[in-house]
């Protein structure tokens, strides 16, 4: 666990390692990247007892959603260097003939990852991906409660990767603090609303940018399928995107479904069913993190109405940290399983009337990170696109947008801002520098002072990139 | 005040008010005609702040601000459109845009300077985006800030476009109400603030500081045309108060003479002998900035360093062009912001070590280079951090819409103008729209050996295993 001192002599050296010009370099970015690939190969298994230790993941579930999802996204970036590194020509009016103007991307310095505990291999190097890709160099903090996860990084990052430029730090809230002391070009925090608070309030100080990616209440809107096929395969989605993903600790997980009341029944019976099959053993999904949240988690279910209204499930491991794929049909909508992010394997379904009422109730509710849609009815498809907002919106299916590079990665309101994930990720950790270069072929004396109404006129023409009227006026052919 | 002002704004967002296109679209023709209606009472209030020239609030201000409202007009209906993007092999069948919402409620401070053209600029692209909008226009321009008070409700939909005035209390106020982003453009100190209050409701914020911005003259130049273009990117640009004036020169030893002696004749030329009297500088907005700026140059370190102007006419809060020569660096000249029509010149043996002073300070919102050695130029914009940077020009830059402009480090973040204005303003969301089409059971557990083979290729955006996955590989028991 670092200490003040040491914390300062690590940004220290961040700091020195990024003005030596060192990780401007495309063959630098270069071996970064080709660094972590290998890393991920060679160190695979590894890394699989790494999550499997920290949260019960399966090495099945570990690489479809971590492992994986790494090593195509550092493919893309080596793939895709070349061309998000490139200047962007930009237009340039005649007037300011002879110029040339270019949008630059440029490193934004040293920056600085939180990681957070439940996707505790990608949301570290996800962003570390974006980051060397820009040319910065990286202070990354896993988070303490995946401990071996964290190890895991801690031992390897500095074989693999330019040790000088590259570094993980370990430590929990405290050492979080004590790092924001410090002055970094940009901060990227995932996590919980709370510490996000603490950490812009922290970078405010220094003016230093920050992106947080944060979660909220995932919601699931789930129409009547019309078709057995189909609709088994939507729950399946269903069912793969709340208690595959890290037994629902994820941000994007479905946190809760909304379902027409006639429809419940089918759904219901459904869900058991696939339930059942997904999971015929307790290894096939990941364990609660640690105490504290399995306490919180049974904390949900304590109220009695809150109890009652479970319908498949409930059953708990204290000792495991193993808590059953639960489903609970109506709670009270001011509960607490209601109104906090539930980030665990608890599914409330809550019925309405018509399932077009299933916008103005996500709507009544701040924005997420993510709205799923089951539904083949292109009008309701309209009015959840156009009347509710959130990170992302998917429509029948959930979960699958986090591999996808072409789309941004972020939150929005309460869910956060920045974006990542392919070219995002180099974007947001680069700045864009405007660039104009002009000549001294051509002198426009109207720009100059002493100032007159002449002078006035000819500007006129000029902004309205008027050019025939300007000449007329110059050469003194109109009044 | 401000939690009404909030709450009205947020309740006509919700009604769905500023989503049209009709809506946008007539709100920003609305202020074209605001700017052209009104020219003369603008021109009218900009004169009673700063003692602005109607040239320069002509071509600074009013043309800038007509123009970027035009450009709004012009590109809206291709910004709001969704963009199509590739969807990934991974989820076959599948396509994926996106698409561009507004972000709600957004709140604009505005600076005292441009006070006209940084209100509206940000505003177009808050409208242009969607959003509700309320603007707070600097106290320290008064008369632009009263006119925008009644000429705004007089055009544009008072109900999601409001103005709210006032000085410090006021701006607090506003602050602690939840706004989906904040706008404000001034300098570190204040910036440091809105960005806490924002950080209470996780608020994003876009920052348009300032800083020291440098121009590095060569002495392979046009020297006469580089040095007319300094002098009005510098005292044509409201006297010097303005957040990409050139703050100080760097040249070499040998060449600074020259290029003092051709300052002097370009100043005389565009001021005349007496710079106190002429109408085409702009006066110091206030007292308070007029002694802050006469105290840096009558600091002891500096006095003896002038080698033009120096006048200085408290009634008429006017300070003439003022040259320094070879001040120390660690004189208050040298390391705050000066925002004024001073301007002091460093020396350097060779004009490569230019590059070392401008990078061992704060990274500023614009920098620029006179000269036409191509290997300084790619030196210069490769290893110069800046919001933005010219070469051979000064200031020019924020008038191409297409450049985004702003700042990084110490003189902002976010940036604006043309279409950046609109995105910036915009929230991005990623949209998915799958078909029941292709259901690999590899993504499900139980995790079987041959699920996994499968999943490795799905994942690497291989074809074979795409097929596999299609035929409905692995066959599940059933």
């Amino acid at each position: 666990m670092a200490d003040a001192a040491a914390l300062g002599e690590t940004a220290r050296e961040l700091r020195e390692a990024y003005e030596s010009g060192r990780t401007r370099s495309v063959a630098w970015r270069q071996a970064q990247l080709r660094g972590l690939l290998r890393l991920l190969q060679e160190k695979e298994a590894e890394a699989f007892r790494a999550l499997h230790d920290d949260l019960g993941k399966h090495h099945a579930e570990a690489f479809r959603d971590e492992v994986g999802v790494l090593v195509k996204s550092a493919n893309a970036a080596l793939r895709e260097l070349g061309r998000w590194m490139a200047p962007e020509k930009v237009w340039v009016p005649l007037i300011a003939f002879p110029a040339s103007a270019q949008v630059v991307p440029e490193p934004l310095g040293v920056v600085l990852v939180f990681s957070c505990w439940n996707v505790p291999l990608g949301l570290s190097l996800e962003p570390l991906i974006g980051a060397v890709a820009a040319g910065n160099a990286v202070l990354l903090k896993p988070s303490e409660l995946a401990p071996s996860t964290a190890r895991f990084l801690g031992d390897n990052i500095g074989r693999y990767m330019d040790a000088a430029a590259v570094k993980v730090v370990q430590g929990g809230p405290e050492v979080g603090e004590q790092l924001m002391e410090h002055r970094w070009d940009k901060v990227l925090f995932t996590g919980s609303p709370r510490i996000a608070r603490m950490v812009m309030a922290a970078a405010s100080r220094h003016l230093t940018p920050v992106a947080l990616e944060l979660g909220g209440k995932c919601p699931c809107i789930f129409d009547s399928i019309a078709g057995a096929r189909d609709l088994r395969f939507a729950v399946n989605r269903v069912v793969g995107a709340k208690w595959s993903p890290c037994a629902g600790q994820a941000c994007i997980a479905i946190d809760y479904v909304l379902v027409e009341e006639r429809f419940l029944p089918t759904l219901l019976k459904m869900l058991k069913s696939t339930l059942k099959s997904f999971f015929p053993e307790a290894d096939h999904m990941a364990r609660i993190v640690n105490a504290r949240h399995f306490e919180r988690l049974r904390a949900l279910l304590k109220d009695t109405s809150v109890a009652a209204s479970v319908v498949h499930g409930g059953s708990m491991d204290a000792k495991n940290l193993y808590i059953e794929p639960t489903i609970l049909l109506n709670p009270p909508l001011d509960s607490a399983i209601m109104t906090e992010e539930i980030f665990g394997p608890l599914l409330p379904i809550i019925t309405v009337k018509k399932i077009e009422d299933s916008v103005a109730f996500v709507r009544a509710r701040p924005k997420p990170l993510a709205i799923y849609a089951f539904t083949g009815n292109a009008s309701l498809r309209r009015r959840i696109e156009e009347e509710t907002s959130s990170g992302s919106l998917v429509f029948n299916d959930a979960v699958v947008q986090y591999a996808i590079d072409a789309l941004p990665f972020g939150g929005v309101g309460e869910s956060g801002f920045g974006q990542y994930h392919g070219k995002y990720s180099f974007e947001m950790f680069s700045h864009r520098k405007a660039v104009m270069k002009r000549g001294y072929l051509i002198e426009l004396m109207l720009r100059y002072p002493p100032w007159d109404e002449s002078k006035v006129a000819l500007m006129r023409h000029l902004y309205r990139f008027d050019y025939f009227s300007f000449v007329l006026r110059f050469l003194g052919l109109r009044r | 005040m401000a939690e009404e002002v909030a709450r009205e704004l947020r309740a006509s967002f919700k009604a769905g008010r500023t989503r049209p296109a009709e809506w946008r679209a007539a709100q920003l023709r609305a202020l074209v005609r605001m700017i052209e209606e009104k020219e003369a009472d603008i021109s009218a209030a900009l004169h009673a702040d700063l003692a602005k020239p109607t040239m320069e609030s002509y071509l600074h201000e009013i043309s800038l601000a007509k123009a970027a409202c035009k450009f709004a007009l012009k590109g809206m209906n291709s910004w709001v459109k969704p963009e199509k993007v590739p969807a990934a092999i991974t989820t076959f069948p599948s396509s994926a845009q996106i698409v561009s919402e507004p972000l709600g409620v957004v709140l604009i401070i505005s600076a005292w300077n441009y006070p006209f053209l940084l209100s509206i600029d940000p505003v177009i692209g808050a409208i242009a985006a969607g959003n509700a909008v309320v603007l707070k226009p600097s106290e320290i321009a008064p008369a632009t800030s009263s006119l925008f008070a009644k000429l705004l409700p007089e055009y544009v939909d008072n109900s999601c476009i409001k103005v709210v005035e006032g000085g410090v209390p006021e701006t607090t106020d506003l602050l602690e109400q939840k706004w989906d982003k904040i706008f404000y453009t001034g300098n570190g100190t204040v910036g440091r603030i809105v960005m806490a209050a924002a950080a209470k409701h996780l608020t994003p914020v876009a920052l348009e500081l300032g800083g020291k911005c440098p121009v590095i003259v060569d002495s392979d130049v046009d020297l006469h045309v580089a040095v007319k273009r300094i002098a009005v990117g510098k005292w044509g640009c409201n006297n010097g108060q303005a957040c990409i004036a050139p703050d100080y020169i760097i040249t070499t030893k040998s060449f600074a003479p020259q290029l003092v002696d051709s300052l002097k004749r370009v100043l005389e030329r565009f001021y005349g002998q007496d710079p106190l009297q002429s109408e085409d500088l702009s006066r110091i907005v206030n007292s308070k900035h007029f002694q802050r700026l006469t105290n840096l140059i009558e600091d002891k370190k500096v006095a003896d360093k002038i080698v033009y102007g120096g006048q200085a006419d408290e009634k008429q809060l006017k300070i003439a062009p003022t040259v320094l020569l070879d001040v120390p660096l660690d004189s208050e000249l040298m390391t705050e912001e000066i925002f004024g029509p001073i301007l002091p010149i460093l020396t350097v043996e060779k004009i490569e070590e230019s590059i070392d002073f401008v990078n061992s300070k704060t990274k500023p919102l614009a920098a620029y280079l006179f000269t036409k050695n191509k290997k300084l130029q790619d030196n210069f914009v490769s290893n110069v951090p800046a919001g933005g940077m010219l070469v051979n020009d000064v200031a020019l830059h924020l008038a191409n819409p297409h450049l985004p402009f702003g700042g990084v480090g110490d003189s902002g973040m976010g940036s604006y103008h043309g279409k950046f204005s609109f995105d910036c303003f915009s929230h991005k969301k990623a949209v998915l729209i799958r078909g029941f089409g292709g259901e690999a059971t590899a993504r499900y557990p139980p995790y079987t050996q041959e699920k996994q083979k499968i999943l490795r290729g799905l994942i690497n955006g291989s074809f074979i295993a795409l097929i596999l996955a299609l035929l409905g590989f692995p066959r599940e028991k059933r």
